[in-house]
């Protein structure tokens, strides 16, 4: 149980406590409802590149990292298709200087020149050893556009090529911030060792006199539902062959979420579970195996990835896996595996709340969602679902005509 | 009122104590150290069995990591797939960690449950038996995870780095995939007996220990779980460092190089370690160093560029590390020795230096999260052989650590022309 105040500002920033004094620390978090999905086709990546620049000094603060660790605090921040979520954790006692560096580049950035050509070629450095130098660093580019045709979805965070960053301009950033970095576009999440009343005279004094900005409306093409199977492959220096089965899922306030989220554990959730069991270790096609969803707003994707071992050929460790699915949509799961992933989602909420920080992220992703007081009934979501509705969802999941299936192979040696 | 001034800084107080909770200390009777950090806010628990690794043979170099991590694979009463089963049943984590001076398990529960996984876990530790069939498994697929490994210019790098200034022991080894086709079913089996035993063993809970947990845990691990006759054999060979320095592993289609420079060096135990730590975050310990100002935020060449001090119970060694586009990656070489260089030729600014105190407690004491943290902090100390003072004398020096102390540091640790040199891609 997360408990939390709440109150909004006159323009629009929604601002929520959480008073925890077990810590000596605070944390502020505030997430923008901006991510890659809302960005220009022919200037994908931006969002996270903006990222960086929000580090890039801000109107009055020309450094907005010194400043911080002068008074002992540490911050990051990341990018996904849906959000942009920065957070700041410190000594609660000096917990005002993170009110002033928030809501100085909340205001305005400095638009440096300079820092826009630094960190153009710090993302596309980033591009290159996550995406291009990595053994099967490139799947999600290459995944991404098979599942999704029309939705923004279709590029990774990181951008369609390279040239998208290269080419951004001082121009691009300012109408991007302009855009959607508002307060009414945010939302903020103090917690640690503070007092709600603090936090209520440092939100007024510091967030309140920035103007609230024009509302974005997000207007994105939905994708439609799949209907042909989709393939492809690779052949690529990769030392083993890997299969990619993603299929289209609900998106992340549907009610069908939970049971979709479970049926992922069922499958590949430790070592008890279903594809680890029968295709790692009985019938060892693979030597690793995984099932895991993109939590997505919007439709997102169940993926299934596995290596199959040396000298079993990739159509037979696919055939394996479709098999194992298949039993999903045939039969329930049995009452007493259905317990085991509800226990299992139960104690990792239980162990979330050890964490400060996961603590600000889940209510500000909450308050996203719905309602930050949502947070403290997800668990009781997982805990209602049923043996039937994890059947449901496995049939409407797992049908070739909504998969998209790429598979890499290892190029042989001469 | 007032309006806002925007470009002055709010006041800000230094951090003055940081308060670290001790554990209580217990002697089981079969000779297992018990530590427990007892803090009831939440219904749960993190227990860690931790072993002292055998002796190292090169002859059988996996036998370490390959026991630690076969132990959840079955015993002479529970299958793999029934301690996995049973585990994930009530909702707990289980996992095993082998690392260069010790192995464990770890165990993640709710109280509720500890009574039914406890024996699991007893039962892993006194009597697994490494199953032949699991093994084969185990071989194949840890090959397969290392050649994918092996593509990786970082991974590559480390294990050069590694081998050079650790050669022929623990720390740095450097296996190849068909190295894993000579384990052995025996020599697991007799490496186990060897090392997962209670007078080998140290136990640290934290969380809420109430009296029911410290009984079970008491009686589970105290009394019902018995030395074998032998002692562990935990002494290690001398760590001896290469006499070549420089490395340069070629991959002709690399786009970015990975570098990994850097030397042995001082332990924890050593009284100049923690005024060395102070150096090594001014150089790359934090996101405002100099590497990162400079090779990242000021030239763009890389995503990330950091320095470190690794210390171990029998050697350490101090690294600087990065991966850095292909073509800038002289560049980037020379630049990180202009900054090594700097330290010795130039005096730190005081600007700089209380930045770097006030960063650095204040990440001491964010680091104390939870009361799994505070125990993560005994753990260093405890295992370095040394005590809390530690603490104190780290505090202490970060506080009064001084320009002039720093450059004399520099000067004694920091040469480049000794440090060793990896490079991994283009060059």
């Amino acid at each position: 149980m997360v408990k939390f105040n709440r109150f909004t500002l006159s323009n629009g920033l929604r601002v929520i406590v959480h008073e925890d004094n077990t810590t000596p620390m605070a944390v502020l978090n505030i997430l923008y409802d901006v991510g890659s999905r809302d960005e220009d086709p022919e200037r994908t990546g931006f969002a996270h590149l903006f990222e960086h620049l929000m580090f890039g000094g801000s109107v009055n603060v020309p450094n907005y990292d010194e400043p911080l660790q002068r008074v002992g605090g540490e911050n990051n921040a990341f990018t996904s298709n849906d959000i942009t979520n920065y957070y700041i954790t410190l000594p609660a006692a000096n917990l005002e200087t993170a009110f002033w560096l928030e809501s100085d580049r909340m205001l305005s950035l400095a638009f440096s020149e300079k820092s826009l050509e630094v960190q153009r070629n710090v993302v596309i450095e980033e591009f290159k050893q996550r995406y291009l130098n990595q053994p099967y660093g490139d799947v999600w580019l290459r995944l991404r556009p098979m599942v999704y045709k029309d939705h923004s979805y279709r590029w990774d965070t990181i951008g369609k090529n390279i040239e998208h960053i290269a080419e951004a301009s001082i121009e691009d950033v300012k109408a991007f911030f302009k855009k959607h970095y508002n307060p009414q576009n945010a939302i903020m999440v103090v917690g640690g060792n503070i007092k709600t009343e603090d936090v209520k005279v440092l939100a007024e004094k510091w967030f309140e006199p920035i103007p609230a900005g024009e509302r974005y409306n997000r207007n994105l093409i939905q994708e439609p539902e799949q209907h042909e199977e989709r393939r492809d492959s690779v052949t690529a220096k990769v030392p083993l062959n890997d299969i990619y089965i993603a299929l289209q899922m609900p998106g992340r306030r549907s009610g069908e979420f939970h049971a979709v989220e479970l049926l992922g554990d069922i499958l590949s959730r430790g070592k008890s579970s279903r594809l680890y069991k029968a295709l790692v270790k009985e019938q060892q096609f693979f030597s690793e195996i995984h099932a895991y969803l993109t939590g997505s707003l919007d439709k997102g994707m169940f993926v299934i990835e596995g290596k199959p071992l040396t000298g079993i050929a990739v159509e037979d460790a696919e055939a394996a896996i479709w098999q194992e699915i298949e039993k999903l949509k045939a039969q329930e799961v049995p009452a007493e595996e259905l317990d085991k992933v509800k226990n299992k989602m139960e104690s990792t909420m239980v162990f979330s709340e050890m964490s400060l920080l996961d603590k600000a992220m889940n209510l500000a992703y909450f308050e996203l969602l719905s309602d930050a007081e949502q947070l403290n009934h997800e668990t009781g979501r997982f805990l209602a679902v049923t043996a039937a509705q994890i059947k449901e969802q496995a049939n409407k999941l797992f049908r070739k005509d909504n998969s998209s299936t790429l598979i890499y192979y290892a190029e042989t040696a001469e | 009122m007032t309006t806002l001034n925007r470009s002055i800084a709010p006041d800000f107080k230094a951090i003055e104590n940081i308060n670290l909770i001790k554990p209580q200390h217990t002697v089981l009777p079969n000779g297992c150290n018990l530590f427990c950090f007892n803090s009831g806010d939440q219904e749960l628990v993190r227990i860690e069995w931790i072993f002292g690794n055998v002796r190292f043979d090169s002859t059988k170099p996996l036998l370490n990591m390959a026991v630690n991590t076969m132990l959840t694979d079955g015993t002479n009463t529970l299958t793999a797939a029934e301690i996995a089963d049973k585990i994930d049943f009530y909702g707990a984590f289980f996992s095993t960690e082998y690392g260069f001076d010790h192995s464990q398990v770890t165990l993640h529960s709710l109280n509720k449950h500890l009574k039914e996984v406890l024996p699991i876990v007893k039962d892993v530790l006194s009597d697994s038996v490494f199953p032949a069939n699991e093994l084969e498994t185990y071989v194949r697929n840890q090959q397969q995870k290392l050649q994918v490994n092996l593509q990786k210019n970082d991974v590559v790098a480390r294990r050069a780095f590694n081998k050079a200034v650790y050669g022929d022991t623990l720390y740095g080894m450097a296996v190849e995939p068909e190295e894993y086709n000579a384990l052995r079913r025996d020599d697991l089996v007799t490496h186990f007996k060897q090392m997962y035993q209670p007078s080998n063993c140290t136990l640290i809970v934290a969380g809420k220990i109430d009296d029911a947990t410290l009984q079970q845990l008491t009686s589970v691990f105290g009394s019902d779980w018995q030395n074998a006759t032998n002692v562990t054999v935990t002494t290690q060979p001398e760590v001896a460092a290469a006499t070549e320095k420089f490395y340069f592993i070629e991959k002709p289609d690399a786009l970015q190089s990975a570098i990994r420079i850097g030397m042995p060096f001082i332990k924890r135990d050593h009284p100049d370690f923690p005024a060395m730590q102070v150096l090594n975050t001014v150089l790359g310990g934090y996101f405002g160093s100099r590497l990162m100002t400079n090779i990242r935020e000021e030239k763009g060449y890389t995503y990330g560029i950091g320095s470190g001090i690794s210390s171990l119970k029998h050697g350490a060694a101090f690294f600087i590390a990065t991966e850095v586009g292909a073509d800038v990656c002289r560049d980037a070489v020379s630049e990180i020795e202009k900054e090594v260089n700097l330290l010795k030729s130039d005096l730190i600014p005081q600007e700089e230096i209380s930045l770097v105190q006030n960063y650095m407690l204040g990440s001491l004491l964010g680091s104390l999260e939870n009361v799994f943290s505070h125990a993560d902090k005994f753990k260093n100390v405890y295992f370095s052989g040394v005590g809390y003072e530690y603490y104190d004398r780290y505090a202490e020096t970060v506080k009064n650590i001084t320009a002039g102390k720093l450059q004399e540091l520099a000067k004694q640790y920091l040469n480049f022309e000794d440090f060793y040199k990896v490079i991994v891609g283009k060059y």
